[in-house]
């Protein structure tokens, strides 16, 4: 699906599904330099399961056109926009990584627009390497290797990938070397600098945190200071899961994200 | 500076696509025999069907043993996902029919497996899809070559029987800068001496049959694709960008994006096509990707060997191998190839097509077989088996002379594979 807003093309993942207003719809938003398709493993079954589900492309990502936003807060803006524009009321919102960050302020600071909320690998601080900001900022593919190297759990390095003849590592890696230049840089940037605050505190709809033990980039300890924030939330523990989890652990982020939405 | 941790190759040559056994703790990889798979109940098949979620349906689409193979085979690549099939052309014409229908063309080198170029030359066309055969090593005829039709340039990482080495980055810019992908049988090479999808190419292939296995009791292919070839923005191909009524309306580039030929290769492809590798192959070709590393080394330490005692016999007119320096492509390779340009050379034997005759039936250790890449030292004469459907002017044009003998160098002791040839070919100067 696409949408033209703010004069460029907004594109959407909806699992093959045509979007029925009828159905209570879930947005999806990615991480840093990612795209809608990190979503694969759970946007076609929630389109097939009661939701009209978006996996959005952030703007200059995947299929969208568009400038790159550059702060996380002016992203939150252009999302609560765009969920207006869209018409559905109050959304549930679905994010991962930078995408939770994104989800975090629409929540905080539109709550019009927001009914629940669904974050995986979630912090309210997350700080990035100077090598791997070096690297994005070259446009070097030193940076999808670290970010893929440290996205993943120790299974995902070896095996584990629960649809037949995928492999993980390089589909991560794949995945951000579509990117074009300056979008890693640019998302990894807007984390880097993004000063959460009270932001759990601002928060007033549900919330589901989902976190994976191993995840290196938003590490255990720091969800559990974002989640300690919260008024209502429900934490769900994924082990020997890493910060991809959606796809590390798709069964089972599909099992919570049904009962979360539901 | 940091550096990724990633698991290094000899690593992911056993290790890869495989946890202990979930089950039964086995640690080697366990053979499911089987064809079908019990679903939970029927939502959960409902959901398999419609590619709502992952697993196991029917073996002729996946398998958990195959899936071992693919997912190990993916990760040596590099490529994000690959399909297994039951033979390398199996694997060819899987690619093919996945990214191509009637009215499509292909621009392909002209020195590639006979049974790669009889596809191409004769079997494709009656489906309505042309093939335009162009000089490897000339980068102008390729791009002149390309017409609005073209969908994807074709070559093999070393051609056959030539060993042209193909300049991969060159050919891959050329066929990015038309929107097209570049499609590689990289047979020859394996991805322990080359891997192409980090020099450009879109899509490999492989005869898993040849040095993956290694050991010549289990046939089999594999497509793997590379994951950075943009299908939905060249605009040049609907079965991925567009909409496909088997399983209701998805369109693979929009869903899965970078996976979206290993997705629809394996729904549309397998399924319909119905060219699975068995479970059983699956096995025997793991236990030779485990030594894949290993058995490479010692492939090229003897191919240098023998080339070495090639080049000092009376009875030898040439030898053809990368590595030697007349080739043509002796400082491509060194850039492409500097493990080395594999195990496949050939040599011109004196006194021709008779002489050819002799050394061939009087070969001992060596074996005369219509393969490459096997543990045991292989010959032939490709005029008479591998090429023999090309017509004289076809055989030219594909660099195969009536003297050519071509020897894949197997990992027995060098001493004995040279006592071989040594012994053959004076017997070949008896006429």
């Amino acid at each position: 699906m696409q949408l033209e807003f703010r004069g460029a093309t907004v594109n959407f993942a909806t699992g093959g599904v045509q979007i029925d207003d009828s159905q209570p719809p879930v947005l999806m938003v990615h991480g840093a330099g990612m795209d809608r398709t990190v979503w694969s493993q759970q946007t076609r079954y929630l389109a097939h399961h009661g939701f009209s589900a978006m996996a959005v492309d952030l703007p200059g990502h995947g299929d969208s056109t568009g400038d790159l936003v550059s702060t996380v807060p002016e992203m939150a803006d252009w999302l609560a926009d765009l969920i207006r524009t869209l018409n559905f009321g109050p959304i549930r919102l679905v994010g991962h990584s930078m995408g939770c960050l994104i989800a975090l302020e629409v929540a905080a600071r539109h709550s019009d627009v927001t009914e629940r909320l669904v974050l995986m690998g979630a912090a309210a601080a997350m700080p990035v390497h100077p090598d791997l900001l070096g690297a994005a900022e070259r446009n070097e593919v030193l940076a999808p290797q670290l970010m893929t190297a440290w996205a993943h759990g120790s299974r995902a390095h070896i095996a584990g990938n629960p649809t037949p003849g995928l492999w993980m590592r390089s589909g991560c890696q794949a995945l951000l070397e579509r990117a074009s230049d300056g979008v890693i840089h640019n998302d990894l940037s807007a984390c880097n600098s993004y000063e959460a605050g009270d932001i759990a505190g601002q928060v007033q709809c549900p919330v589901t945190v989902i976190v994976g033990s191993e995840d290196k980039m938003t590490p255990p300890k720091a969800t559990a200071q974002l989640v300690a924030g919260f008024d209502e939330v429900e934490l769900q523990h994924l082990e020997g899961i890493g910060h991809m989890m959606m796809l590390e652990a798709p069964d089972q982020i599909r099992e919570i994200v049904l009962a979360a939405l539901r | 500076m940091v550096e990724p941790d990633y698991l290094k190759f000899d690593t992911l040559s056993l290790h890869a696509g495989q946890e202990p056994d979930p089950t039964t703790g086995s640690r080697g990889v366990p053979i499911y025999q089987t064809t079908s798979y019990s679903f939970v109940d029927t939502e959960h098949a409902a959901g398999l069907f419609n590619l709502e979620q992952p697993g196991h349906i029917y073996s002729r689409i996946s398998n958990p043993t195959v899936a071992v193979l693919e997912e190990r085979l993916a990760a040596l690549e590099g490529g994000v996902g690959a399909v297994c099939t039951a033979s390398g052309m199996a694997a060819f014409h899987l690619a093919c029919a996945t990214i191509m229908s009637a009215g499509n063309h292909v621009v392909a080198s002209r020195n590639i497996y006979g049974g790669s170029h009889n596809m191409l030359n004769l079997t494709m066309p009656r489906f309505g899809i042309n093939t335009t055969f162009v000089d490897p090593r000339d980068p102008d005829a390729w791009r002149a070559a390309i017409t609005d039709d073209t969908r994807v340039l074709f070559a093999e990482t070393l051609g056959n029987p030539g060993i042209e080495v193909l300049n991969v980055p060159v050919i891959a810019e050329i066929a990015h800068e038309h929107g097209l992908p570049l499609m590689l049988d990289a047979t020859f090479t394996t991805p322990y001496l080359m891997k192409p999808i980090e020099l450009g190419a879109d899509i490999v292939m492989h005869s898993v049959t040849k040095f993956l296995g290694g050991h010549g009791i289990a046939l089999g292919g594999v497509v793997i694709d590379g994951g950075r070839f943009d299908w939905a923005a060249s605009g040049k191909f609907p079965t991925l960008s567009e909409p496909y009524d088997g399983y209701h309306g998805i369109t693979f580039a929009e869903e899965y994006g970078h996976q979206a030929l290993s997705m629809r290769a394996r729904a549309e492809g397998l399924r319909d096509f119905g060219a699975a590798m068995s479970p059983s192959n699956a096995f025997h070709l793991l236990q030779g990707v485990e030594t894949l590393p290993l058995r490479m080394q010692r492939h090229v330490e003897n191919t240098s060997d023998v080339i070495e005692f090639l080049e000092g016999n009376d009875a030898v007119s040439w030898v053809s191998h990368p590595s030697v320096s007349t080739h043509p492509d002796h400082e491509l390779a060194k850039e492409l190839l500097p493990k080395g340009a594999g195990a496949i050379l050939s040599f011109g034997i004196t006194g021709g097509r008779e002489a050819g005759r002799r050394f061939i039936e009087n070969v001992q250790l060596a074996s005369h077989v219509a393969n490459v890449g096997d543990a045991k030292t292989l010959v032939i004469h490709p005029a008479s088996t591998t090429h023999q459907q090309l017509s004289a002017d076809d055989l030219t044009a594909a660099g195969v002379g009536e003297d050519l003998i071509r020897l894949s160098v197997g990992l027995e002791d060098p001493e004995d594979i040279i006592a071989d040839l040594a012994r053959a070919l004076r017997a070949s100067q008896k006429g």
